[in-house]
């Protein structure tokens, strides 16, 4: 296995370098007998399968190759027969559209709640997280079957509540068959998980920024927005920066929650993103070439998202 | 009263308002499964426990078929993906905090990239992998897929504890004379305990939540785990007008563990999450 290599790779080079009385001490093999548990698991689950996909993405690999044929080698003609699909293109756009409104929501919803729990009293502060933390720790699945229920069209809360508001076209209203209102429904389910982890997350930045700094902009006279705007959000950009690439990364991969909402009998194909896209090749129609070029896709689409991202941490790590 | 203190009152009513709508479906699950069925298909909700709240749902749920062998399924994966996440992840850590080695730098580049790949783009060749190993629907073949993707942030999260544990405190006590192995144990492994403790809870949300890893590599009904089992529940109920009382027990029953463990760790894990890399 590869994490061999790598264990007589620095040993024989440093005998080389290294004078022989510290030579034991400048390399020893216990750190790399402590890595092997962790490279091997890491190997197994995500080497093997991302190996596997790069190499099916390339093959014809359909039913027959199900049954034992061997898989032939076809260059690029999956990802050629796949982008040449309207109906990729389809979910591209949608995956993106949906991603970039579910991220920009989140985090404009994350700071707004953040910079409320800033200016109120610290006992309705702590009611406000609790009430975050509540929705950010609910299992996902027990979230969507409750939200699926609260959107129920006969006995859910939400057409109730729209009913007594005075819009009697919403009694019996199904909001999961059309696709506009079905991802107006997933939206609103993924916003409300997501923005306890990004207005908590913005809050601990804002607790960091220094009383002596905000006393001497009051002292000055500066009025509540311009401390925002020249004190505060410059500030917790590095914050705001991150946690946005996070949603962009997690909303571009959105799967089980659409899944679960099509359960309810919405029409797939219109309500399908990238994630279930590739479920339905693959797992559905047995197309497991044209699943793996798909994911491909997705995977270099998510790498170029969080590259900067990446760096960033990269760098912290070295200070 | 002043301006000030009207906008003040003004803020604080708006987030509580925030606060209630934000609770209100958790709240609302909890309600609706201690209410009984009949009450729950009424046009109009009731927003109130009273004297008709029962506990049958819950009864009916754990009698029902299902429940117990999914909720064993979910026990034995995730107690094997916790046991196995902390025992990799430990030792790993240890050796990135107190060693420096050739190859440091890139493992941990890679424990870092490796959060970045999206379980949904791998799943296809993760199902074909398992079925070629005759793994699907074992215990053990998703254990090692759920390692996998916990393994490196919590790689990166006992990283924070073990360099947080100055080792002077070790090399004092080997002066005193403890072997290295003793001194680790005696001085260094208590104080890394609640890192331990916070990694674990971590990758136990992980194990007992997980949704996609689970569809793909557990097809059979006999080998659901609980988020599983929750949605085929939904989906046979919803063949007789679903019984929204027991649906809605059955989610409490899964959702219970999960919230007051996060309730523990959440101080912990939310600086480790700004710092680290993946969501819950």
């Amino acid at each position: 296995m590869t994490h061999d290599v790598a264990l007589d790779g620095p040993t024989r080079t440093e005998q080389a370098t290294t004078p022989p009385a510290i030579r034991h001490r400048r390399t020893p093999a216990t750190p790399y007998l402590l890595l092997i548990p962790t490279l091997a698991v890491l190997l197994l689950g995500l080497g093997y399968p991302l190996y596997w996909q790069v190499i099916t993405s390339f093959q014809e690999y359909g039913l027959a190759q199900q049954f034992g044929q061997p898989p032939t080698w076809v260059g690029l003609d999956n990802y050629a027969r796949i982008f040449t699909d309207d109906a990729l293109w389809a979910v591209v756009v949608r995956s993106i559209a949906f991603c970039l409104v579910n991220a920009f929501v989140t985090v404009g919803l994350g700071l707004a709640f953040a910079l409320l729990m800033r200016a109120v009293h610290p006992v309705i502060r702590v009611v406000l997280q609790v009430a975050l933390l509540l929705a950010w720790a609910m299992p996902m699945v027990a979230a969507v079957t409750v939200w699926k229920w609260l959107f129920d069209y006969r006995t859910g809360v939400i057409n109730w509540l729209l009913v007594q508001l005075g819009f009697s076209d919403f009694a019996g209203h199904a909001w999961l068959s059309q696709p506009l209102s079905f991802f107006f429904v997933a939206t609103v389910i993924i916003v409300w998980m997501s923005v306890p982890f990004v207005a908590l997350s913005i809050y601990a930045g804002l607790t960091q920024v220094p009383d002596e700094v905000l006393e001497a902009a009051n002292l000055d006279g500066a009025r509540p927005h311009q401390v925002l705007r020249h004190i505060l959000l410059p500030m917790i950009r590095p914050v705001i920066s991150i946690v946005l690439l996070l949603q962009i990364i997690w909303d571009l991969r959105v799967f089980a929650q659409i899944r679960l909402l099509q359960d309810a009998g919405a029409p797939v194909s219109e309500t399908n993103l990238l994630g279930n896209f590739i479920f339905e090749l693959g797992i559905g129609r047995q197309d497991f070439a044209g699943a793996a070029a798909v994911s491909i896709f997705v995977l270099l689409l998510t790498v170029a998202l969080s590259w900067p991202y990446v760096r960033s941490l990269i760098k912290e790590d070295a200070a | 009263m002043s301006r000030r203190t009207l906008g003040r009152a003004t803020l604080g009513l708006l987030a509580v308002a925030i606060a209630v709508v934000w609770a209100f479906p958790v709240y609302w699950m909890a309600l609706s499964a201690v209410t009984p069925s009949a009450r729950l298909r009424a046009t109009t909700p009731t927003f109130w426990p009273n004297s008709s709240s029962t506990w049958a749902n819950f009864s009916a749920v754990l009698d029902g078929s299902g429940f117990g062998g999914a909720l064993r399924m979910s026990l034995s994966v995730t107690l094997v993906t916790v046991v196995a996440v902390l025992a990799f992840a430990f030792l790993a850590a240890l050796a990135i905090s107190r060693w420096r080695f050739r190859g440091r730098a890139a493992f941990v580049l890679t424990v870092l990239f490796v959060q970045m790949l999206p379980a949904e783009g791998l799943f296809i060749a993760q199902y074909k992998m398992l079925a070629g190993a005759q793994l699907l629907n074992t215990v053990i073949g998703v254990s090692v897929l759920y390692t996998a993707a916990v393994v490196p942030f919590t790689v990166w999260m006992l990283r924070g504890f073990v360099a947080g544990v100055p080792a002077d405190l070790e090399e004092a006590a080997m002066v005193d004379g403890l072997s290295r192995t003793q001194a680790f144990l005696r001085i260094t492994f208590p104080l890394l305990a609640p890192g331990l403790v916070a990694s674990g809870v971590y990758a136990f949300l992980q194990a007992w939540n997980e949704f996609t890893v689970a569809l793909v590599a557990l097809p059979a009904e006999s080998a659901q785990t609980l988020p599983l089992w929750l949605r085929s529940f939904l989906a046979a109920s919803a063949n007789r007008g679903v019984d929204w009382g027991q649906v809605m027990a059955a989610s409490t029953l899964i959702a219970v563990p999960v919230i007051v463990f996060f309730l523990i760790v959440q101080g912990r894990m939310t600086s480790g999450l700004v710092s680290g890399a993946v969501k819950g």
